[in-house]
């Protein structure tokens, strides 16, 4: 019987052969935390026997949710996190240097890595090839101490793409419209994996969207193969040599396929206050908007820039809209400086903030008033997400985020282009 | 090792609890003072929940409880304000392991024949909630072996301290 990508990946690092439902204790290539979770993880890790890092050149702090930091009480932690980084010798990536997940996308992660984080958005480097998971504290403080973590190995789902994208639709249509498919629970548990032609041709970038994402089915991971694609990407990051093949056997066993005809996806948008309940960005031109927020791990990158900023180019952010950028890494914000992208986002009216998390998760630059909209191209619009549960919160691809910052309410962005 | 029969009331929650409605991002300055941070459990979700639940009762919820954030300190700061155990039909698989690694049982099974406020006495061996007030009685789902052998440590931390290596 063949093996899927996580039942491949989980029998190398475990040393059996896994098979989906085996319970395994698997080696772990890379562990991280965050500033909002990593606190938490190093008292964890300290009230352990063990006070050694497994491996320190594969163990990861990013200060990136609350970057640079808003309060006091942060700030401390902020010192905590450098002082940890200082006594082991592990990695630390400073407020400044971006959101974790882009990161390890640029720098860190290799097809067939076993990845933990501190951070349920870890499953971005499933595009690259890694069975990357989301853990809490405990069982990443573990990972770092032991170098291992136990799983359960996921079933799969595959989610096959055939077609092709129409003008103005992609990777973020994709993912929102199959999560609307299957419901905010539909993978819990399971691993998607995607193949077709239509994801056989997609760019790193919106690979990278589509992983981000897995975890707002419930799944545990979002797995792409590593492929051509993924060797341009890491040739282009300078890491060719961590390059490997990966693939399903053409065998493999799916608990079930879903197909989707990439052809008949239209602009989608989930509406509050659940990932799940999702629309056409057409059928809601009603909507007004107080607030567009363009960022984050699932929509920051350099192409999402370039995206937003040919929508904008010689025109003006809607009057009583707040246009919020935020490129996801220094490496893009730097790149998009070059490309004119910023002057272009800045002279429309938009506001660019530094790379980090920024208003996603509600603790910062950007909160919500209460019963404003704000559309968002961030992967989570649960009640409360950003600063205020009174606040209403629209997801959507950075092409619609960026029509509807020009009209002042929910766009088709093919009205735009 | 923790009792085996748990008593208290049920404070009754719909689907899709995610864990900003259980401990919102806004608060995560103060998630270096975790008694600070308990006072906000449950929030967005119930205001008055912190003031109304006492040592022993229960969370029971609709789908799909916990869904969203790795964060830890959401089963964290719902054992911190007393909560013995979370009744759901299901949960979202990272708060579900990071219950299971703070010590806090986690039950599956169904939910809809308990009404809020209702008293129930949960016998963790014999996988039996009994509803006091209604006089029925459901069964939950077993823990799976490997979590349950965490979740008699009092979670992951203490489990390891003592094995010295994950054995599951």
């Amino acid at each position: 019987m063949g093996k899927t990508i996580s039942e491949k990946i989980l029998s190398s690092k475990s040393g059996s052969d896994a098979q989906a439902g085996d319970i395994v204790i698997s080696s772990v290539d890379l562990v991280f935390v965050q500033d909002t979770t990593g606190p938490l993880t190093i008292r964890q890790f300290k009230s352990g026997k063990k006070q050694t890092l497994a491996s320190p050149s594969r163990t990861a702090l990013f200060i990136d949710h609350a970057s640079p930091s808003p309060s006091r009480q942060l700030s401390n932690d902020h010192a905590f996190i450098r002082e940890f980084a200082a006594e082991t010798g592990c990695l630390l990536f400073d407020a400044g240097c971006g959101v974790c997940h882009q990161i390890v996308a640029e720098k860190l992660a290799r097809p067939g890595d076993v990845i933990v984080g501190a951070d349920s958005h870890t499953v971005t480097a499933g595009a690259l090839g890694a069975f990357a998971t989301g853990m809490g504290s405990s069982d990443v403080a573990v990972a770092m101490s032991l170098g291992k973590t136990w799983f359960r190995v996921p079933e799969t789902i595959r989610i096959h793409v055939a077609g092709k994208f129409s003008r103005g639709v992609g990777a973020k249509d994709l993912i929102l419209h199959l999560i609307g498919l299957i419901g905010a629970d539909g993978a819990t548990y399971k691993a998607l994996e995607f193949t077709g032609n239509a994801v056989d041709s997609m760019p790193m970038w919106q690979r990278l969207t589509v992983s981000n994402m897995a975890i707002e089915a419930g799944a545990k991971v979002g797995l792409f193969p590593s492929d051509r694609i993924t060797r341009e990407y890491l040739k282009k990051q300078g890491r060719e040599n961590d390059y490997t093949a990966l693939a399903a056997d053409a065998d493999a066993a799916y608990e079930r396929t879903i197909k989707v005809e990439a052809n008949s996806l239209e602009p989608t948008v989930a509406r509050p206050h659940t990932v799940d309940n999702n629309a056409t960005a057409k059928s809601l031109s009603n909507i007004k908007v107080n607030q567009v927020f363009i960022g984050t791990c699932t929509n920051g990158r350099l192409e999402d820039m370039a995206e937003a900023s040919s929508i904008l180019k010689n025109k003006k952010v809607h009057a009583g809209v707040r246009l919020i950028v935020c490129p996801a890494s220094r490496q893009i914000y730097s790149d998009a400086i070059k490309a004119g992208f910023i002057q272009t986002i800045i002279e429309a009216g938009g506001i660019i903030l530094p790379p980090g998390c920024a208003g996603c998760l509600g603790l910062h630059q950007g909160a919500l008033g209460d019963n404003e909209v704000c559309l968002s191209t961030a992967n989570r619009n649960f009640k409360g997400r950003m600063g205020n549960p009174e606040g209403l919160i629209y997801l959507s691809s950075t092409a619609t985020a960026a029509a509807s910052a020009l009209t002042g309410r929910i766009t088709d962005p093919r009205e735009a282009l | 090792m923790r009792p085996t029969t748990l008593k208290g009331r049920a404070f009754k929650f719909g689907d899709d609890i995610s864990t900003d409605l259980i401990i919102a991002g806004k608060y995560a300055h103060l998630r270096s003072n975790l008694p600070e941070l308990a006072k906000h459990a449950m929030e967005d979700a119930n205001p008055d929940f912190v003031k109304l639940v006492k040592p022993g009762d229960f969370i029971v919820a609709g789908s799909n409880f916990g869904l969203g954030s790795s964060r830890e300190h959401a089963p964290l700061v719902i054992k911190m304000a007393g909560v013995s155990a979370i009744l759901a039909k299901s949960f979202a698989r990272i708060f579900f392991r990071n219950a299971i690694n703070q010590g806090l049982p986690v039950l599956i099974c169904p939910t809809d024949g308990i009404a809020d406020g209702d008293n129930l006495e949960i016998s963790l061996d014999e996988g039996i909630i009994r509803n006091i007030a209604k006089n029925e009685t459901y069964s939950f789902t077993k823990i799976p072996p490997a979590m349950l052998s965490i979740l008699n440590e009092g979670g992951l931390i203490p489990y390891i301290n003592k094995h010295g290596d994950l054995k599951l």
